[in-house]
């Protein structure tokens, strides 16, 4: 059993957790995910790690409630535990030899994006960092990006938080203002990482996205996650879950991630409605 | 007098229609008297031919003498001298390619039912044992076996019985490998491996789930951090095979590893189950193996109306076990032999809904010794479906080799081993699936079988004091 050490509630739909896992936590790299399952018969769900402490033995997840997994993840509290937490998986984000790079986080993406902003930052590279959230209310992470980038730009959609607009303004704000890159690491939405990758195609600058898609075992076994990169088949769990974004189809991925909507969306609301009951 | 009736006892069965739509096991298992009188029909012989078929050597005859004693108890004795998992050999394992294939009785009629009777002794076993076998004296030493699929279980098996240390690590959150992701319960009820691990686990044996060799702990530090003195690797041949043509990153394409996994492993067949799967109406599935069958019957149990496998041999080089195929022709799948899928077409949401194929015929025999499919010209036709299940093998994971300096592999990434199993590093062993490539569980348990009395060797050679 995996105990939750921390749990601390970032804003109403997101929710941050400490999960002690040593052996995860003595090797876990930014960029890499975990698989977890909340309950005996649950079904397994992988999350990008948002950070980790070595010494402490523990492993830190931020998750977006969206589904029923996530739903009752969030209902679990400090002191209990789950019972699988497997990992690390993936491939680790490939920092060395960077030295200038635009980390774009979108939504609960910048809790990836944030670790790796944060480790190229500590190897001395300068590092731009452009957050982007709907509206200020969903704001996560502020202080970390501001003290882990040489700049750090927020937008939001609606103008309550920084600059108002989509982080490509900033991004492109950047490019012109003469700002140059070896490298943009966007993460986030997959409509998000599809515009970034357009507008940094036009200038050609490399660009890596983590991708997200659904899966099940995490370890190359069942192909459900799999992305069509180059025109040729890839699998995020262990050929990803970082790509050459250039090369990523994001409408078939796209369409591949809304397989199960009418089914979650129902899974969440039978979830819903049982701790509602717990409630009354 | 030998009982000299040409055709096998039959195996008593859910009728076609009832188990089409539940998930329960197939195949009932003989009774008592079942067992009683096919066990007359084996004859004895002195040779015992039956035996060379058999990858794990089980002692058949004598196996069957003492059935026709009424020693129920001393017949599994006879064969878990031999096997670590009779109850699931006796369900999975393709006897009419071995054993069955030797049997004399199979000259002039049908040969000795001898899987059937191998499952009825394993099932009384489990029905009557009293108690858990006493765990063996321990020698000291520690080793390790990745992966907790039919290599590893016997390899395991066999080693705890050794007096070994053993520990188990399986990537998944269940134990079990191939047994409790890839079969079906109505093939291979999941009650029955569970047991059989428990079994390893009053020996002593520790599994440990949620542990990726390669990731959380690499082979080397197994064997330099957690002192393990040699390894086995049976991490099997999970890596699913597309086809490469066009449409299949459609929503409704799965791989027959995914699909199972979603219905076996996540239990996506019962009715609240948190793991989604698609009811499709019409299935089809691609490839002719057991794992084409098992897909396939699972479709139709999820309230497929129609389930189509498209296979481009004919049925003579279907690879299947001959009784699934039986089943699955009873139960009503459609089998389109001869055919091949060129594209597969998606709408407006990309949804696939038609699979383009082309007719196909047999030419000269390729290296399989089988007859090469060749497209027929101008053959194409459509099929509509909204399920297309890709049941076309597997290889093995790259995980461990990517991993294991110096682990040598072949082109395709099979590790290479000597006839003992052994590696190419000192002390690492490796057998199953992850070295043939997706084969049998009856193979794989062999080749753990094997490995365990070779790393018995090993380590007993660096310790002479002992």
């Amino acid at each position: 059993m995996f105990r939750i050490a921390k749990k601390e509630v970032l804003n109403p739909s997101v929710t941050r957790m400490s999960i002690e896992a040593p052996l995860v936590a003595r090797k876990v790299q930014p960029g890499q995910f975990i698989i977890l399952r909340v309950e005996e018969d649950g079904e397994r769900i992988p999350l990008t790690v948002a950070g980790y402490d070595r010494e402490a033995g523990t492993v830190d997840i931020i998750f977006q409630i969206v589904g029923a997994t996530t739903e009752k993840l969030n209902h679990k509290q400090q002191g209990d535990s789950l019972p699988d937490f497997v990992g690390p998986l993936g491939k680790p984000t490939e920092t060395e030899g960077l030295r200038r790079v635009a980390v774009i986080g979108g939504g609960v993406g910048c809790a990836i994006a944030f670790p790796v902003a944060k480790k190229l930052f500590e190897q001395g590279c300068e590092v731009d960092a452009v957050a982007g959230f709907r509206t200020k209310d969903l704001v996560i992470l502020e202080n970390e990006f501001r003290a882990n980038s040489t700049r750090f730009l927020p937008v939001s959609d609606d103008g309550s938080w920084g600059r108002k607009g989509l982080v490509t303004d900033a991004l492109q704000q950047l490019i012109d203002s003469g700002r140059a890159y070896d490298e943009v690491i966007a993460i986030g939405p997959l409509i998000m990482m599809k515009f970034v990758c357009r507008l940094t195609k036009a200038y050609g600058i490399r660009t890596v996205v983590s991708m997200n898609p659904i899966m099940i075992d995490g370890t190359g076994m069942c192909g459900c996650c799999r992305v069509s990169v180059g025109g040729k088949m890839k699998f995020a769990c262990v050929d990803g879950p970082d790509f050459d974004g250039h090369e990523v189809d994001f409408d078939e991925a796209m369409a591949r991630c809304a397989a199960y909507k009418p089914f979650e969306a129902k899974a969440r609301e039978a979830a819903c409605n049982l701790f509602s009951m717990e409630v009354k | 007098m030998a009982n000299m009736k040409k055709e096998k006892n039959p195996m008593p069965s859910q009728e076609p229609q009832t188990r089409a739509h539940n998930f329960d096991e197939v195949a009932l298992g003989y009774t008592e008297e079942l067992a009683l009188d096919e066990a007359q029909r084996c004859l004895n012989c002195r040779n015992f031919p039956c035996v060379q078929g058999c990858p794990v050597n089980i002692r058949i005859p004598q196996f069957i003498a003492r059935i026709r004693e009424g020693d129920f108890e001393g017949a599994y004795q006879v064969i878990a001298a031999d096997s670590a998992l009779p109850a699931v050999c006796g369900r999975v394992c393709p006897q009419e390619s071995q054993c069955e294939k030797y049997c004399v009785r199979g000259i002039k009629g049908e040969p000795v039912g001898i899987g059937r009777l191998e499952r009825f002794v394993a099932d009384y076993h489990n029905a009557h044992a009293a108690g858990a076998a006493a765990a063996p004296q321990q020698n000291g030493h520690k080793v390790a076996v990745v992966g907790s699929g039919p290599a590893g279980l016997t390899c395991a098996g066999d080693l705890a019985r050794k007096g070994y240390d053993v520990t188990v690590y399986e990537a998944l959150h269940v134990a079990g490998g191939v047994l409790s992701y890839g079969i079906p319960e109505f093939r291979l009820p999941k009650a029955i491996v569970q047991r059989e691990i428990e079994g390893l686990q009053q020996m002593g044996v520790k599994v440990l789930t949620n542990m990726v060799i390669g990731r959380v702990l690499s082979v080397r530090e197994l064997m330099e951090q957690e002192g393990f003195e040699a390894v086995f690797v049976g991490s099997g041949a999970g890596l699913p095979k597309f086809m490469n043509i066009p449409g299949e990153n459609l929503k409704g394409v799965y791989s027959a590893n995914e699909f199972l996994t979603r219905v076996n492993l996540m239990k996506a067949y019962e009715p609240n189950a948190n793991t989604p799967i698609q009811h499709a109406r019409h299935v089809t599935v691609v490839g002719g193996g057991n794992v084409a069958m098992d897909a396939a019957r699972c479709a139709l149990r999820l309230g497929a109306e129609t389930v189509t496998i498209v296979y481009r041999r004919s049925l003579e080089e279907l690879p299947a076990r001959k009784e699934e195929v039986e089943h699955a022709m009873e139960e009503g799948i459609i089998f389109k032999l001869l055919n091949n899928p060129v594209e597969l077409i998606g709408d407006s949401n990309r949804n696939v809904v038609i699979m383009r194929c082309i007719r196909m015929e047999l030419g000269e025999p390729d290296a399989s010794g089988r007859r090469r499919p060749v497209e027929i010209p101008d053959s194409e036709f459509e099929l509509e479906t909204d399920c297309v299940i890709m049941a076309l093998g597997t290889s093995p994971n790259p995980l461990i080799k990517s991993t294991t300096e110096g682990l040598a592999t072949e082109r395709w990434g099979g590790i290479i081993t000597d006839e003992d199993g052994l590696t190419s590093c000192e002390g690492v062993y490796a057998g199953g699936d992850a070295v043939t490539g997706a084969a049998t569980v009856i193979l794989a348990m062999g080749a753990g079988k094997k490995a365990a009395a070779a790393m018995d060797r090993y380590i007993q050679s660096r310790h002479p004091a002992d």
